[in-house]
């Protein structure tokens, strides 16, 4: 039996899931803040556009949404299968080329900054 | 010594008359003190002889009388009936065929653990004279937890991945595996890896941490799992990304 | 002797027949939330680009009544997902330090001190306070 290739996606799972526990709680406080009307300075346009305009903050804002996508996706497939849905090679795709769409989607808005 | 009333649900299977398993009510009186595989000792002695399980030592050493106890993967003789209350379901193994009562056919375990080649593979050949393979006590301590698994199957009844998924090879064929490839002494990993880095192995667990919740013997199988994707995810990109490394 | 061995059809009771697996389920059911704001992040990285007006309809959104029971929601299941995974990490990185293993609980503290300091670190530097 040959060797699986599955560490190509169990690799950036387990980095999504290390990067989204340690960060994304703190995130959605930011936004949740904006979401009640107190927005965080950060997430005042011209500051944040600033700061997206930089080539280290749009490599960590892509790096982090594609980690995210991912390791949620990821997540999801296999959850599809434990709540008994066998189709598991099209669900694989179909959630696999989300993720990534959604960080080439992110990519391209993030060039435009 | 005070008694109590047991009322068990036993699961039978008869394949000579049965077309599916069905449950039969027992009522026992057993001692305070007893476990269930003494109370199925009693119903075996006293009220029906037709009643077939496994057991042997009575004392959580030898790992045969693994059983569901009110849907909870046990060891019948470390399940005392003073910690239950009302009937007691007792059923077969989860997730294994049943060849009668509470007889499970184990063979798929047994080719799987077979398979994971658990036994030293020596890295390098000792002759007799060169005297013993040493350790340190701390390179006996990387493995030592995982020594202590005695085949009693109570994980796979425990992992819903083992039951939704028959070809996985399950926590406690890896968890040995991992026992022999975290040894000093051993140079089998590359042949293990064939087996348990195959999509049918370790990749099929989604890290539920159920078998080592039931283990009896606290080995951790999760934990061998969960070190064993590590490694194996390592050595795919350093062989895919740094093909130069490989020796 | 005849043999007929009998397969029991696995079915999704499985989910309720300990709490672990409904713990399970809900760390697992922690991805649609968390995969959920990670598209949210991209939504809102293209009303970014699209400038100042666009930027603030989207905070505008944001303050919906759905967005906002979708962040309380999420963050629920984000904190659920930091907690079990760094209460994990022992297990798939155990630390041996002469001899003798790291107990779990000295790593996984380590994690939830970091993941403490980092959070505050995070809320602080986007003016949150």
């Amino acid at each position: 039996m040959a060797q699986s290739s599955k560490p190509i996606v169990w690799g950036p799972f387990a980095a999504g899931g290390t990067l989204t526990a340690f960060l994304t709680p703190a995130l959605m406080v930011l936004t949740l803040l904006a979401a009640l009307g107190y927005t965080p300075d950060l997430l005042a346009y011209e500051r944040l556009h600033a700061f997206a305009g930089s080539w280290l903050a749009k490599l960590a804002l892509a790096g982090t949404v594609f980690l995210t996508l991912w390791s949620a996706a990821h997540r999801l497939r296999i959850t599809c299968y434990d709540l008994g849905v066998r189709a598991d090679t099209l669900v694989a795709t179909l959630l696999y080329s989300a993720a990534l769409a959604g960080t080439a989607a992110a990519a391209l808005y993030l060039s435009r900054i | 010594m005070s008694e109590r009333r047991v009322e068990l649900e036993v699961l039978r299977y008869h394949p000579e008359t049965d077309a599916a398993p069905r449950f039969q009510r027992y009522s026992v009186d057993c001692r305070e003190e007893w476990v269930v595989l003494d109370a199925l000792n009693h119903v075996k002695e006293t009220l029906d002889p037709t009643l077939s399980y496994r057991w042997s030592c009575h004392m959580a050493v030898c790992g045969s009388c693994g059983m569901m106890i009110n849907g909870e993967p046990r060891l019948a003789c470390k399940s005392f009936l003073r910690d239950y209350q009302g009937v007691i379901r007792v059923e077969p193994l989860a997730h294994f065929p049943i060849e009668r009562d509470l007889v499970t056919v184990i063979d798929d375990f047994m080719a799987k653990l077979k398979r994971v080649k658990p036994y030293l593979i020596p890295a390098q050949a000792r002759a007799l004279e060169q005297g013993e393979y040493r350790q340190t006590p701390a390179e006996l301590k990387r493995y030592k937890q995982f020594t202590l698994c005695m085949n009693c199957m109570l994980c796979y009844a425990a992992c819903p991945e083992y039951g939704l998924i028959p070809k996985f090879i399950g926590p406690a064929a890896i968890s040995l595996a991992h026992r022999y490839n975290q040894d000093s002494r051993d140079g089998g990993r590359a042949a293990r890896q064939e087996e348990i880095a195959a999509a049918e192995g370790v990749w099929e667990c989604s890290f539920t941490g159920a078998c080592s919740e039931v283990c009896p013997e606290h080995v951790d199988p999760a934990a061998a799992l969960q070190q064993v994707k590590i490694k194996s995810t390592v050595d795919w990109y350093l062989a895919h990304l740094m093909p130069w490394l490989k020796k | 002797m005849s043999r007929k061995p009998y397969l029991r059809e696995e079915t999704m009771r499985w989910v309720f027949r300990h709490p672990r697996y409904l713990r399970y389920m809900a760390r697992e059911f922690s991805c649609l939330f968390i995969g959920g704001y990670g598209l949210l992040m991209v939504w809102g990285l293209k009303r970014l680009s699209e400038g100042p007006a666009a930027w603030r309809s989207f905070l505008e959104v944001l303050q919906s009544p759905a967005s906002i029971a979708f962040h309380v929601l999420a963050l629920g299941f984000a904190l659920y997902h930091s907690v079990t995974w760094f209460k994990l990490t022992p297990k798939a990185l155990p630390v041996q330090v002469g001899g003798e293993f790291l107990p779990d609980g000295i790593i996984s503290g380590a994690h939830y001190a970091v993941w403490a300091a980092l959070s505050l670190a995070v809320l602080i530097l986007a003016g949150a306070f």
